[in-house]
């Protein structure tokens, strides 16, 4: 392969998922001219943000080699909770105040799951399935179960903010506000993981846990911030999600937490970790959303959607697990050559 | 060689005072104290168990003494973290190196002096400068941008020494560097660690190969059972007195397999067997009660033809046959229905069940043939084979319910032969039977190994460590470039040879 293709192809794979997504959006729109228009893709990009905002967390733990499948609990027991407070009387809070007090709760869960993970050594996936039980169960029995149907004004003034309106009438194209803050989070993120010694750290976390420990990386500290990181995030998803439904429903988002690992692996993160980055993430996750899209628009049946998802998912994952094999072929025949020549 | 001034003249670098460290009731360090100076190789010596992984594992701030302290340049540092002793400029090159394989070259040489700085932002940009000085000053072929993982071993190793090299090391500890490497690689090693001699670097060198560790060493510190026994000049020791000094009695290595070749009947017989790639017309005949040595390079092919043998990798041409019997091997069933056992290389992973007990692995492998009439497990006729086993192969654990994870690699390594010793196999290969094995422990299964092939097995050894091939074999098959190069018989096995042969 020559360098510049690699460089395109990325270490990740993302430069295969962009040309997959733009072959996609080309497709859908010789298919159905329809699809080609501003509305469908300010539509899908509402539709990235709160699956965005979860995914960048969940990137976050998959790179350091572990799984949080307690991301959808938090973001509902952070965002009902602070729809709940807000709403009542006795505490009047902005929109700062209640973002402030929802990453407070996101954090503090988040830390419960760090803590038990860094301090016994438990495997993420049990821990993060257990307290997602453990979440779910506290929110409906002392928070509460009930269906909140209108917010709190300060927080339903921004579920009308449009950025941007393009046009009007039936071509109305409106992009969401809260595109903003997903797009910050996503180039903050990066930087963090690019050209921070912590972000460097979940790297080497990630590719080896006994290496990173014997290089003097701090490794508990490292894994209770990545799940309280993740806390945050996944909490910030949650008030996102319920400020653009305009409702709070506690019965939401829990159970949704695998299309969102799918994105993620999708976007070229290893499952054992070590691997990944923001922008195969971002494609991922815009990936996922233009498939859920585009079969409603060409009649597919939305049960076929997930269907869909799941394809893609093992066969581009087959793709990448068999690249690595081949070039891994690829080491021991240079092995072998470099000795011939060295005999 | 040239010898920089005597180290004794000169202030120590690194002082290990007194170090105590138990684990649950063991203790596996008791009072171990020694000095480094600049400019020296002390080899670090000592059975499997004997405590100087615990003592590495201190000295780099991995684990901490009960008492005792460790002084780097009269500082004291009664507990210290491994930021710390990369800070004060000790570095360890593990058995494992302990890279990571997620990370480029680069990143991997510059990341632990950026941690151990307490740096909090990074810039890969920056970092390449430092990497490539290194990788120059020590004029190595290394790409800097390709991905830890792609490398092979012997680069792996070179990026784990830059890395201890990028932030001005001044104590370098090497453990184990050289089982996977060559022959000619483990000399380049050595001219290396002599460049960091003249800049004064000071090494601590551990291995289980006695002739190398005297070749490369000017002290050696010999450790038992977590005591300290000898620190003397290499000069004044040969690999016989280390031995002693280890083991605390005598260690016999010497040829002790009969001149004369063996005439039993052929058990296995291999002819014109190929796959391409890997190996080309390969035939060779293995009597029963014959110990076979094969050796080569790494990548020569010696590792694939044993696993064509075992129906791993079944091979494309020619025919084996067992006995007189032609058989098909292509899979593992095959291998093992026709009566031939393989012992792999990386016997942790492929070999053995960690957390299970000594007994279930042992019998692991011969369940069909422990089983009673009604296909349930024969408990009585278990108990017997694992008893006769446990105690024929003189394993030493508490009793057979211990976890193999808990034995010593010696230990565990006995264990795998049990457990294809159960299966009473018609041909036993063992590839690397006594890497990282103690040189007690491999006196004792190579003489096990001889010992079973006198009841009539045929045994097939792969190894390329010389002297063990020497010790145990009758005739030593060398492959080069994936072909038969050269059969050495009787009075033409020796150390030499076998080293000359393999590197032509």
């Amino acid at each position: 392969m020559s360098g510049g293709l690699a460089r395109f192809r990325g270490r990740n794979n993302e430069g295969v998922l962009a040309v997959v997504l733009l072959l996609l959006v080309v497709g859908m729109s010789v298919a159905n001219p329809a699809f080609f228009s501003l509305s469908t893709g300010f539509s899908i990009l509402r539709g990235s943000i709160v699956p965005l905002v979860f995914a960048l967390g969940v990137l976050l733990v998959i790179i350091s080699g572990g799984i949080d499948v307690s991301f959808a609990a938090i973001a509902v027991f952070a965002a009902y909770t602070t729809v709940k407070v807000a709403g009542s009387t006795a505490l009047p809070l902005g929109v700062l105040g209640a973002f402030g007090l929802a990453l407070v709760i996101g954090a503090l869960l988040g830390l419960v799951n760090g803590l038990v993970i860094a301090r016994f050594r438990l495997p993420t996936l049990i821990v993060t399935l257990g307290t997602q039980g453990i979440f779910k169960g506290v929110l409906l029995t002392y928070v509460g179960a009930r269906f909140i149907a209108d917010l709190p004004d300060s927080m339903a003034g921004l579920s009308t903010t449009n950025l941007l309106t393009i046009g009007s009438g039936q071509g109305r194209a409106q992009l969401h506000v809260l595109v903003l803050p997903a797009i910050a989070l996503a180039v903050l993120l990066a930087w963090m993981l690019r050209r921070t010694m912590f972000g460097r750290s979940i790297y080497a976390i990630g590719g080896d846990q006994e290496a990173a420990r014997r290089a003097g990386i701090r490794v508990m500290r490292t894994q209770v911030w990545v799940f309280a990181l993740v806390g945050m995030m996944a909490a910030a998803g949650g008030m996102f999600h319920m400020i653009m439904g305009r409702s709070a429903n506690p019965q939401d988002l829990v159970g949704g937490e695998l299309d969102i690992i799918a994105a993620v692996v999708l976007g070229g993160a290893s499952i054992f970790g070590g691997r990944g980055s923001v922008l195969g993430t971002v494609l991922g996750v815009l990936l996922v959303q233009v498939i859920n899209n585009s079969l409603i628009l060409v009649g597919v049946p939305s049960a076929w959607q997930r269907t869909a998802v799941g394809v893609l998912l093992i066969v581009g994952v087959g793709v990448q697990a068999l690249a690595a094999r081949r070039s891994a072929r690829k080491v021991h025949a240079n092995v072998i050559d470099q000795q011939e020549v060295a005999a | 060689m040239t010898t920089p001034p005597s180290p004794r003249e000169s202030v120590p670098v690194l002082q290990v005072r007194d170090i105590v460290k138990t684990y649950g009731g063991v203790t596996a360090l008791n009072g171990v104290s020694l000095d480094l100076f600049p400019g020296e190789v002390l080899c670090l010596a000592g059975e499997n168990g004997c405590g100087k992984s615990t003592l590495i594992k201190i000295i780099s701030g991995v684990e901490k003494p009960d008492s005792g302290e460790i002084i780097v340049d009269g500082v004291a540092h009664p507990a210290m973290q491994p930021a710390d002793a990369i800070k004060s400029g000790i570095q360890v090159i593990y058995q494992d190196f302990s890279l990571f394989p997620n990370l480029t070259v680069a990143e991997n040489i510059v990341l632990t002096s950026a941690v151990a700085d307490r740096r909090r932002l990074y810039s890969p940009a920056g970092s390449r400068p430092a990497a490539q000085a290194i990788v120059d000053e020590l004029g190595l072929d290394l790409d800097l941008d390709a991905d830890v993982d792609s490398l092979s071993v012997a680069d792996k190793q070179l990026t784990a020494i830059c890395r201890a090299l990028v932030s001005d090391a001044r104590v370098i500890v090497m453990d184990e560097p050289t089982t996977a490497l060559t022959h000619t690689e483990v000399e380049r090693l050595f001219a290396l660690v002599q460049r960091l001699r003249d800049r004064g670097v000071a090494l601590v060198f551990v291995s289980h190969k006695l002739d190398e560790v005297l070749q490369v060493s000017q002290r050696v510190t010999v450790l038992r059972s977590g005591r300290h026994v000898i620190t003397a000049d290499a000069a004044t020791l040969d690999p016989r007195s280390v031995a002693r000094h280890m083991t605390g009695r005598d260690v016999d290595d010497s040829r002790s397999v009969g001149l004369v070749p063996v005439e039993g009947p052929p058990v296995l017989e291999v002819v014109d067997l190929s796959l391409t790639g890997a190996y080309e017309g390969i035939s060779f005949t293995l009597r029963r009660g014959e110990v076979l040595g094969v050796t080569g390079l790494l990548g020569s092919g010696r590792t694939e033809i044993a696993e064509s043998l075992f129906g791993v990798l079944p091979a494309e041409r020619g025919t084996v046959r067992v006995d007189g019997q032609e058989v098909r091997l292509h899979t593992i069933r095959d291998a093992v229905r026709a009566g031939i056992g393989y012992v792999p290389e990386d016997r942790l992973s492929q070999g053995l069940f960690m957390d299970r007990s000594i007994a279930d692995n042992m019998i692991a492998g011969s369940l069909d043939a422990h089983r009673t009439r009604w296909r349930t497990v024969d408990r009585a006729g278990t108990r017997t084979t694992i008893r006769g086993l446990f105690d024929r192969l003189r394993i030493k654990a508490p009793n057979v319910a211990a976890p193999v994870r808990s034995l010593s690699g010696g230990n565990a390594q006995r264990v795998v032969l049990a457990k294809w010793l159960a299966t009473k196999p018609k041909v036993l290969m063992l590839n690397g039977p006594t890497v990282g094995v103690d040189v007690g422990s491999k006196e004792e299964i190579l003489a096990i190994l001889r010992a079973e092939a006198a009841a009539g097995m045929g045994v097939i050894v792969i190894s390329d460590d010389a002297p063990e091939l020497v010790a145990s074999c009758h005739r030593v098959l060398v492959i080069r470039q994936g072909r038969l190069a050269h059969t050495l018989e009787g009075e033409g096995i020796s150390v030499d040879t076998i080293r000359e042969r393999v590197a032509a």
